[in-house]
C-alpha cells in the first residue's frame, strides 16, 4: 500500500497516504482509547479460545471444560421429566383410551408425530404415504394387518416377518413359478385385475378365476377382499402395493416380493408406541 | 459557507515537500470538551424537549389500562412470553410486525423531513445521545461547576476537593443511567409488578442482563464518549448532507457581517469580537466560525452564547442564526463591497428572502410520508381479527383410498386476535361432491364441521376432503375454506387453496 502522506489543500489536513483508486483519505485522527479497545477485543478473543472449546481439534476442550453436547442434557433431562406424568398415564392407558381423552390425544399426536418421523418415515414416508415397492401406506384405508388402535400397536411392537419376536406379523405367499405355467399366471392376474374393475381380457379372466379359487381363496378370499387376521391382502380395491398393471401383478404372483418391519417393543418406550398408534391411527384411515 | 473566511482557510499549498512533514499519528488522545453555561430561547427550548422526552420515557411504563382479566393492566408493554405488543387499546401479534416497520419507516422519513427543513434538529435536540448528555453535563456543572471551575478542578488531580466532587459526579451519573436501565426492562415486563421482585433478586437472568447493559451505556456514552459518539459512531452525520439543500435552515454564523473579527471599539472590523463564547458553550468543542462541518449537531447554543454578547454590546443580535446556505450567499454578495458598519449589516439583511419550506424535495418527502401514513391506516382499519390459515398437506400431495376415492389433507389454524371465545361452521366451496371432514370436530344440525376459537389464541385442526370414486376433476381443482357465523349465517372468513388428484 502507498504511504504517501500529503496536505490535503482545501481543508489543510494531512491525508492517511492510503490510496485506492486515486480515492485518499484524509487523517481524521481516532480517539486512542478506540484503538486500545481493538487491542482488547482481539485480547479477549485469544482467551476466548483457550477457555471455550473454539479450536478445531479433537479432543481439545478448552480450559473451562464446557461442550455444547453436555449444556444440553440437563435441559433434555428436564424436558423429561416435565414429559413424564403425561407419559405415565398414557403407559397405563390402550391407544383406544389415550385417543378419548382430548388431552393426552393431543399429547399423544405432538409426541407421535416426532417419533413417526425419527422411526417410521424412512420406509412409510413423512406423511405416512408409503411408497410403491413394498412399502404400505398409513394414510390409506386399506390394512394389510388391520387398522382398529389394538391391531396398530400390535404391529408396531412385533413388527412383520422379523426374526427377532415371535409374535412378529406373519405370512408367507408361495411362489408360484414353480406350480403355475405362465399362461395360467397370466390368467389369474387377468382375473385379479378384473376384480377392481382393471380387467381387459374377459376370456382370461374367466379361466383364471378357477385358479384362483384353487390357489388365492385360502388366503385372499374368494372374492379376492383379503384376510386381514392372516395377513392376506385386498385384491380387489385401487391400492397396489407392488403396482396394479398386469405385469406388476404376474410377477408378484410368480415370485412375490413381502416387506418386512422390525419389532418396535424393545427399541421405543411402551407409551411412544402407544402414542405412535394414535399418530397413524389419525393419519386419516384408522379403524375402530 | 462564506466565502470570507473560507478565503481565510484556503491555505497556500504548502512550500516544503510532503515528504518531509512527519505524518500525523492515526489515533490522538481525544482532547476534553468543557461546554459552558449558557442561557437564552435555544436552551430553554432544548430543556423543554428533554423534559418532555426523559419525562415520557421515565412514566410511561407507570400508565395503567384495564383490558380485563388475565390480560396486563400496562397500557404499553412489550410480553415477550405471550409475544404480544401492547399500545393503550391496539394489540399487536408477532406475525403483525410490519406495523412497527410501518413505524420505523415514518420515523425514518420523517427524520429526512424534518432536515430538509430545519437541518440537524433531530441531532440537537431530540436524540437520545444529545438529551441523556444534556442532563449528564447538567448534573456535572451543579456538582463541579461550570467551564472555568471544571478545567481548574481537573488540573489538580487527586486533590480532596477533585476527589469528593468526581465521586459525587458519577455517583450522580450511576443513578441516572440506573434509572434508564431500571425503566427499559420495565417496557417489558409489568413494572408494578416487576419492580419489587427486581429489588428482591427474584427477577429473571434477562431482567438483569438488560439492566445493567442499558445503565452501562447510558453512563458510558452519556458520561465519557459524550461527543465521540456523534463524530465517530454515529452514521447519521456521514450522510446527513444528502437530505440538506441551500434551502434548509441551520446553525451558520453570518461571516459576512462579523468579519474582519476584531475588539469590540476597533475600526474598520465586523460584529465578531472574537470573545469565543460561541466555542466554549459548544457541546461537541468545534468553532462554528469555520462554517458547515461533520461535528455541528445543530444544537444552536452558540447562538443563545453569541446573541447574549451582541445584546451586551448593543449589537444586533442574530450573528449566529439558523439561517439557508442560499440567505447567507444573498447577504455575502450584497454586503461585499460595503465597509463594515450597521450599513453593511442593514444590506445584508434586506437581501435575504423569506425560508423556502415548499421545495421538490419537501413534497417528496411529504408524499412519502403521507403514503405511507395511508397504507399504516388502511392496513390497521381493515385489521381482521379472525384469521383462517389453509396449509394443503404435501406429503402426500393426495391419498388414494381403496374404492378409488382421492382424498387431501389441509391443517387448519384458526387466528383468533379478540378475547372472546367463538364457534363457526366450516364450509367447502368447490366442486361439486367434495366431502369435507374435519378430525375432532363437532358437527351442526347440517352436518358441517363447528371450529372452536380460542380467546386471544389460535386452534389448529385437520380437515379431510375427499373426492369420491368416479368423480372426474382436473389435477388440481381450487377450493375455497369458508368460515360461517352460525347465529347470522354469514361467512366472516374464507381462504383459497386447491386440491389435487392424479392426472386425468
Amino acid at each position: 500500500m502507498p504511504t504517501k502522506v500529503e496536505k490535503d489543500h482545501l481543508t489543510g489536513t494531512d491525508t492517511t497516504g492510503h490510496e485506492w483508486d486515486g480515492l485518499r483519505e484524509l487523517n481524521t485522527p481516532l480517539p486512542k482509547w478506540w484503538l486500545y479497545v481493538f487491542y482488547a477485543t482481539i485480547a479477549f478473543s485469544a482467551v476466548w479460545m483457550i477457555v471455550y472449546p473454539s479450536l478445531p481439534i479433537w479432543g481439545v476442550r478448552g480450559t473451562s471444560g464446557w461442550v455444547a453436547r453436555e449444556a444440553l442434557a440437563p435441559q433434555l433431562e428436564a424436558q423429561r421429566a416435565r414429559q413424564e406424568p403425561m407419559l405415565a398415564r398414557i403407559r397405563a392407558l390402550t391407544p383406544a383410551q389415550v385417543a378419548a381423552d382430548p388431552e393426552l390425544r393431543a399429547f399423544a399426536l405432538a409426541g407421535g408425530r416426532i417419533a413417526f418421523a425419527n422411526n417410521c418415515a424412512a420406509c412409510h414416508g413423512a406423511g405416512g404415504q408409503g411408497a410403491v415397492g413394498g412399502f404400505p401406506s398409513l394414510a390409506d384405508d386399506e390394512w394389510i394387518w388391520g387398522g382398529s388402535f389394538d391391531a396398530i400397536q400390535h404391529t408396531i411392537r412385533h413388527g412383520i416377518r422379523n426374526a427377532e419376536d415371535d409374535d412378529a406379523r406373519t405370512s408367507q405367499m408361495p411362489a408360484y413359478a414353480a406350480m403355475l405355467t405362465p399362461a395360467q399366471i397370466g390368467d389369474v392376474a387377468e382375473y385379479v385385475l378384473s376384480l377392481s374393475n382393471r380387467g381387459t381380457d374377459a376370456a382370461a379372466a374367466g379361466r383364471g378365476r378357477e385358479t384362483f379359487n384353487e390357489q388365492c381363496a385360502a388366503c385372499h378370499a374368494p372374492n379376492g377382499h383379503g384376510v386381514p387376521e392372516q395377513g392376506g391382502p385386498n385384491l380387489a380395491d385401487q391400492i397396489w402395493l407392488y403396482g396394479g398393471d398386469k405385469a406388476s401383478v404376474m410377477r408378484q404372483v410368480a415370485n412375490p416380493r413381502m416387506g418386512v418391519m422390525p419389532a418396535w417393543a424393545g427399541r421405543l418406550d411402551p407409551a411412544t408406541i402407544t402414542m405412535l398408534a394414535v399418530f397413524v391411527h389419525a393419519l386419516g384411515g384408522g379403524e375402530q | 459557507m462564506s466565502k470570507v473566511e473560507t478565503t481565510e482557510r484556503l491555505k497556500p499549498p504548502a512550500a516544503s515537500p510532503p515528504a518531509a512533514s512527519p505524518a500525523a499519528p492515526l489515533y490522538a488522545n481525544r482532547t476534553k470538551v468543557y461546554p459552558r453555561q449558557v442561557s437564552g430561547p435555544v436552551r430553554r427550548a432544548k430543556w423543554a424537549v428533554l423534559i418532555l422526552c426523559l419525562g415520557l420515557y421515565y412514566t410511561v411504563p407507570l400508565i395503567r389500562w384495564d383490558r380485563g382479566p388475565n390480560l396486563p393492566d400496562q397500557a404499553v408493554l412489550v410480553d415477550m412470553t405471550s409475544a404480544r405488543l401492547f399500545f393503550f387499546w391496539i394489540e399487536i401479534w408477532p406475525q403483525e410486525v410490519y406495523y412497527l416497520t410501518g413505524l420505523l419507516v415514518l420515523a425514518a422519513i420523517g427524520l429526512f423531513a424534518a432536515t430538509s427543513l430545519f437541518g440537524r434538529v433531530w441531532c440537537g435536540f431530540a436524540c437520545p445521545q444529545t438529551v441523556w448528555t444534556d442532563l449528564f453535563m447538567w448534573v456535572e456543572r451543579r456538582i463541579q461547576g461550570d467551564r472555568n471551575a471544571r478545567m481548574r478542578l481537573d488540573q489538580h488531580p487527586w486533590t480532596r476537593e477533585w476527589l469528593v466532587k468526581k465521586a459525587a459526579t458519577h455517583a450522580a451519573w450511576l443513578g441516572i443511567a440506573m434509572a434508564t436501565g431500571g425503566a427499559w426492562i420495565m417496557y417489558f415486563n409489568d413494572a408494578l409488578e416487576m419492580t419489587p421482585r427486581f429489588f428482591t433478586g427474584g427477577a429473571s437472568p434477562e431482567v438483569y442482563f438488560f439492566f445493567w447493559m442499558f445503565t452501562a451505556t447510558t453512563y458510558l456514552l452519556a458520561g465519557w464518549a459524550r461527543e465521540q459518539v456523534c463524530t465517530y459512531m454515529c452514521p447519521w452525520p456521514r450522510f446527513q448532507a444528502a437530505m440538506l439543500d441551500e434551502n434548509s435552515l441551520v446553525v451558520t454564523y453570518r461571516g459576512w457581517r462579523g468579519e474582519p473579527r476584531g475588539k469590540a471599539k476597533a475600526d474598520g472590523v465586523g460584529d465578531c469580537v472574537d470573545c469565543r463564547a460561541c466555542v466554549n458553550v459548544c457541546p461537541t468543542g468545534i468553532d462554528i466560525r469555520d462554517g458547515q462541518q461533520l461535528e455541528c449537531i445543530g444544537c444552536g447554543l452558540c447562538i443563545d452564547a453569541c446573541d447574549d454578547v451582541m445584546g451586551r454590546l448593543g449589537r444586533e443580535r442574530g450573528l449566529i442564526a439558523f439561517e439557508t446556505l442560499a440567505n447567507l450567499a444573498r447577504s455575502e454578495a450584497a454586503a461585499k463591497p460595503l465597509r463594515p458598519g450597521p450599513g453593511r449589516h442593514a444590506c445584508g439583511m434586506a437581501a435575504r428572502t423569506p425560508p423556502r419550506f415548499l421545495r421538490p424535495r419537501t413534497f417528496v418527502y411529504a408524499g412519502v410520508l403521507g403514503a405511507v401514513v395511508a397504507v399504516m391506516l388502511g392496513a390497521w382499519l381493515l385489521r381482521d381479527t379472525l384469521d383462517l390459515a389453509v396449509i394443503r398437506e404435501r406429503a402426500p400431495l393426495y391419498v388414494r383410498l381403496s374404492d378409488g376415492a382421492v382424498r387431501n389433507a389441509y391443517a387448519l389454524k384458526l387466528v383468533n386476535k379478540t378475547h372472546e371465545a367463538e364457534r363457526f361452521a366450516l364450509v367447502l366451496d368447490g366442486p361439486r361432491g367434495l366431502a369435507l371432514l374435519v378430525q375432532d370436530a363437532a358437527t351442526d344440525a347440517e352436518g358441517r364441521p363447528l371450529l372452536a376459537t380460542r380467546p386471544d389464541g389460535i386452534t389448529q385442526w385437520r380437515a379431510l376432503v375427499t373426492a369420491p370414486a368416479g368423480l372426474r376433476l382436473a389435477e388440481s381443482s381450487p377450493v375455497t375454506f369458508r368460515l360461517v357465523d352460525p347465529r347470522t349465517g354469514r361467512a366472516v372468513e374464507s381462504t383459497a387453496s386447491v386440491f389435487l388428484g392424479p392426472k386425468p
